[in-house]
Parts: structure tokens; sequence; C-alpha cells
């Protein structure tokens, strides 16, 4: 069909409103790692836009002698993979569970579930429940609260009961144990879906600071993000306490940029595998309810 | 004659025999059932000390009751309104820029013919959901900074003489927090409305523009209505989590001098609780925090029902 006037126009407007829209995301982006690069003093003339104009390594050098970064690097890498593996066993192994139509309680442990969803003891109260579990300083307190989660049973039940109930039926005649047909047959048809609740546990368990920032005052358990939020809020590193204010204020900016893209760096990285599961992650769930 | 044994058979194997043979299926759920309790269910029964005088030396039972003490006191609190202002405006105007700027932008970002084009687009903006608030808020305290980029290009452009104080001026930071979490997340809000916008007919699209629909009549006259269900889900859900989601970013973006229109429910709970240990007085607050906001879900539920069942367009 051919294009009338007025479309070509629209088309017209709506391309230089995205080419617009799609700068003002990732200028600024683009503008912290440029600035990360560039001389700190010099920096502070202005002008650095998407390139650095003193090309210097001494942000990121700074910050790597910091013996703190490499604990708290340590300590995030490890929680995002702990979180990662034994959430994603948790919640497969549940959901598969309430696919069972004759499991005994099912109707109990959904209530209890969805129960979870919409209720929450809150801050406080869960803050010294946690205590009194000895959960404080200890780096268990970023795993096991959030080991459970119901949306994510739903939406992996959800795919699990796509999978023709047949397949299992024909390997159980065949003298296959329930655990056979989940390890051999279950999982690996929901590699998708597993993915899915993967990623996006191992996004949140990066960027999470909170938990850190309410259970954690140990600096050795720091992961990084909330390494970070102490140098944001602070805006000044216990390694360069001393100076005058300029190069203090300076050091701190710098070391600051560099954080926060070594900091970005894993999420970037693991960004294009995540973006097939985007919608997935989001439309299993939703929808279905 | 009626086979006796079958009659047995059909009977319902004893609940002991049942529970033996699922016994894999159930082992499989009582992990997540214990943690449940655990982390969901016994914090919830925690809620009790905002009727009691809780101190570090009490247990959560053995608190002495105090009734609604807590609650009046927060009511007569003076920071009070002043943290319930900061809530509701700052949630308010999130809402309204932030609700209908994602629907104009699926409907603009669906209009892009160029399919490469509009994935670079969407995964562009998708990319600020994915960093924290802790990246991000210290990306706009460096951004408006003295010497910061917004500073020095109005300096550059010569229309301010001297820097201008952004993040230590309360006036301003309504709008910091808005703007910086539109920015954040008006990508991620085009998400679903795109998705829906893909199971619409396109022989709708065809036939209006046989009949000489504009591209704007076509948008106000097919695109919108396909997507009205998805609109209303996520008018619920961001009306339910209005005021809890800011946690994250106000501790960042919060500083001595702009508390006065930093300070929110949640913010404040953090602060009386977790920094200052009145445990009673700041779950009172949060308890406050969630009756609102279901009172809140309710209202919407019944107000977009109307949108979700009949058409209102």
């Amino acid at each position: 069909m051919r294009k009338t006037k007025e479309e070509k126009i629209f088309n017209f407007v709506n391309l230089v409103f995205m080419v617009f829209f799609t700068i003002i995301i990732a200028f600024p982006l683009i503008n912290i790692v440029a600035l990360s690069f560039n001389d700190p003093l010099d920096a502070l003339k202005g002008g650095i836009f998407l390139w650095p104009r003193k090309f210097t390594f001494e942000s990121y050098s700074t910050v790597l002698e910091n013996h703190a970064i490499y604990l708290a690097f340590i300590v995030s890498v490890s929680k995002t993979i702990v979180g990662i593996v034994l959430h994603t066993f948790v919640t497969a192994i549940t959901a598969y569970a309430l696919t069972r139509e004759d499991l005994i309680g099912r109707k109990w442990f959904e209530i209890m579930g969805i129960l979870t969803m919409f209720v929450n003891g809150g801050m406080i109260p869960t803050f010294l429940v946690f205590k009194s579990y000895g959960l404080l300083n200890n780096f268990w307190v970023y795993i096991l609260p959030v080991l459970f989660s119901f949306y994510d049973v739903i939406i992996m039940m959800n795919f699990f009961r796509g999978i023709p109930r047949s397949l299992e039926e024909s390997a159980e005649i065949d003298g296959a144990t329930p655990f056979t047909v989940f390890a051999k047959i279950i999982i690996p048809l929901s590699l998708p879906v597993i993915a899915t609740i993967a990623l996006y546990h191992g996004v949140y368990q990066w960027n999470d600071y909170m938990t850190a920032n309410i259970y954690v005052n140990n600096e050795n358990l720091f992961p990084l993000q909330q390494l970070l939020y102490k140098i944001v809020s602070e805006n000044l590193s216990p390694t360069v306490a001393t100076g005058t204010a300029v190069v203090r204020q300076t050091t701190s900016q710098s070391m600051q940029l560099a954080t926060m893209v070594i900091t970005t760096i894993p999420v970037v990285a693991v960004y294009p595998f995540l973006q097939k599961y985007f919608v997935s992650g989001l439309t299993l769930g939703a929808v279905k309810k | 004659m009626e086979d006796s044994s079958t009659t047995h058979k059909n009977k319902k194997p004893s609940f002991f025999r049942r529970f033996k043979d699922q016994a894999f299926y159930q082992a499989m759920i009582w992990p997540s059932v214990i943690l449940m309790i655990l982390f969901n269910f016994i914090p919830m029964y925690g809620l009790i000390i905002a009727f009691k005088n809780y101190t570090v030396l009490d247990t959560i039972g053995g608190a002495p009751w105090v009734g609604f003490e807590y609650f009046q006191e927060f009511f007569k609190d003076p920071l009070f309104w002043t943290v319930m202002k900061n809530t509701f405006g700052i949630a308010f105007f999130k809402m309204l820029i932030g609700f209908p700027g994602a629907i104009m932008l699926a409907v603009l970002i669906n209009e892009v013919a160029n399919v490469h084009f509009k994935k670079f687009v969407q995964t562009i903006s998708y990319l600020p959901h994915f960093l924290s608030w802790v990246i991000l808020g210290g990306m706009v305290i460096m951004w408006l900074s003295d010497t910061g980029f917004l500073n020095s290009l109005l300096m550059d452009l010569k229309v301010i003489s001297k820097p201008i104080e952004f993040m230590a001026d309360p006036n301003k930071y309504w709008a910091i927090a808005v703007l910086s979490d539109f920015w954040k997340e008006v990508g991620w809000g085009t998400i679903l409305y795109l998705a829906s916008m893909t199971a619409i007919d396109p022989s709708l699209y065809e036939a209006a523009k046989i009949d000489g629909a504009t591209k704007w009549q076509q948008i106000i006259h097919i695109t919108i209505p396909g997507i009205r269900q998805m609109i209303a889900l996520n008018l619920i859900l961001s009306i339910g989590g209005l005021l809890g989601s800011n946690l994250d970013q106000t501790l960042v973006l919060q500083n001595s001098l702009n508390y006065a229109s930093s300070e929110v429910l949640n913010s404040y709970v953090f602060k009386m609780g977790i920094k200052q240990g009145n445990f009673s007085y700041a779950t009172a607050v949060g308890i406050f925090v969630s009756v609102v906001s279901l009172i809140l879900i309710v209202l919407s539920r019944w107000g977009t029902r109307k949108i979700s069942d009949k058409s209102v367009f």
C-alpha cells in the first residue's frame, strides 16, 4: 500500500523523536564512562562528552589499589552465584511439586504462597526476627530470605504445565523413577524458563544494596553496591582522607566514577542474554493470573 | 454379580499410603514451606510490636501491650505532615508523568517501521532499569554538582553566571526524584504494552487505512483500545506499589540539606527503626504505610474495573 503524505510526516517526526530519546537515555551512561577515563582535575573544567580529553587509567588504578574493592567484588560474585543456584533449584522443585494435582496439601501451599505475595512483616519486624536467627552480619542474609519467591514459582509452574503429560507417563511406564523424570525430562525441556528465573535473580542479587544496608555493618561482607553506596553517600573514601578539599573531592569523585563503571560492567555484559527473556519473564507470570 | 475386590480397589487409599506414594513430591515442597514460615510468616507475627512497647531487652511476645500509642505519637509528630506530603507528592508526580509517558512511548516505538532501529531503541531504553539506584543516583549527583555536566553546560551557554546548587536545594528535590525515576523506568514501562500490541490484528490497520484513517486516528481507535487490559493491569500494579518503591532512590539522593523535601515514609521507617532503634514506633509507621497502600489498591481495582470490563473508548 502506498504511504500517504500524512504518514510520511508522522514517520519522519517519530524517527527524529526516537533518535533524540535514545540520546537522552544513552548519553549520561556514555558520559560517565568517558569521565572515568579522564584526568580527574582536568574533568573539573567540564566539556567532556563522549570521549575523554586527557586519557588516563589513574582512577582505575586508585580504585584497584584499594583492598576493599576486591573483597566487595568477591562478596558480590559469591552472593550472585550462590543465590542463582539455590534460588533456581528451590523454585524448580517447588513449582514441579505444585503441578501434581493430587499433592496432599496443595491448596494450603498455594494459599500460603499467595499470602506471601501480598502481606509481609515490613522492615522492622523482619529485621528483628532475622536478628534473632543470627542473620545480622552473616553472608546468608543475602541468600536465604529471597530463596523462595512465589512469583517465580508461578512463572515456572505455568511453564511446566505446558509440557505434555504423556512424556512423563511414557517414561514412568518404562520404569523411570520420579527423580529421573524430573532430572532427565522436565529440566532439559525447561531451560528457557530456568534461564529467565536465573538471570532475573542474578541481576537482583548483583544490584541489591538495601539488604547489606539494613543487615550488615561488617565492611568485609559489603557487596560492591554497598561499597559504592558508602562512597556516594559519604563522597569521601577512607583511603584519601588527607589533602586539600579540591584534591579530596576530585579523588573521591574519580574513585566513585571508576567504581560505578566496574560495578556496571557485569550487568551490561549479561544484558544481551537477558534480553531474550524480558517478555517471557514478565508475561508468563502476569498474564496467567 | 459385583466383584467385591473391584469396589475395594476403587476405595481411596489411606492417607499414609497416598503420602508415601508421593513422598518425592512432598520432599520437593517442604523446603519452601519451611522458608515461607521462617522468612515470611514469623516476621508477620512480629508486626504486633507496633502495639507493644518493645525494646532490645524484650522478646516479641513478652513486651508489654500499649495499644495504639505509637500510632497516635506518629500522627502528632511534627514530621508527619512533611513525610506525608513528600511521599504522596513525589508518588503523584511520578505517576502523573510516568504512567501516560510509558503508554505514549510504547505507541511511538510500535510505529517505528524499521525493525532493526526499533530493536535498537528498545535495547537502549530498557537498560537503565537494570542498573541499581546506587549507580544512577551517583550519576545524578555527579551531573548536578557545581562542576557537573548540567552546571557547566548552562554556564557555557551563559544562562547562569554561577552554579546552581541542585542537590542542596529542597525546592528542587521533587523534580530531581521524579525526573530521574522517569529516565530510569519509562523505557521498561513500555515492554508489556509493546508485547500486547503485537497481538493486535494487523487487518484492523489495513481496513482503517483503506477507509482513510490518519495515523492519529489509528492510534486512538485501534492501538490504545488494543492494550486497554494491560493499561488497567499496570494501573493497579503501579498504584499498589506507589508508596513502597522509592527507598533505594531516596537513600541515595537524600542529604541533610534537602531532607525537608526528600524524607518519605519508607526512609522515615528506616531511620527511626534501623538507625535509631525505635522499633515499635517504626513498625507502627510501617503498618500505616501498608494500610494506606491496601486502600489505594482496593480503590484502583474498583476504578479500573470499568476500563477492563466495559469499553470506555
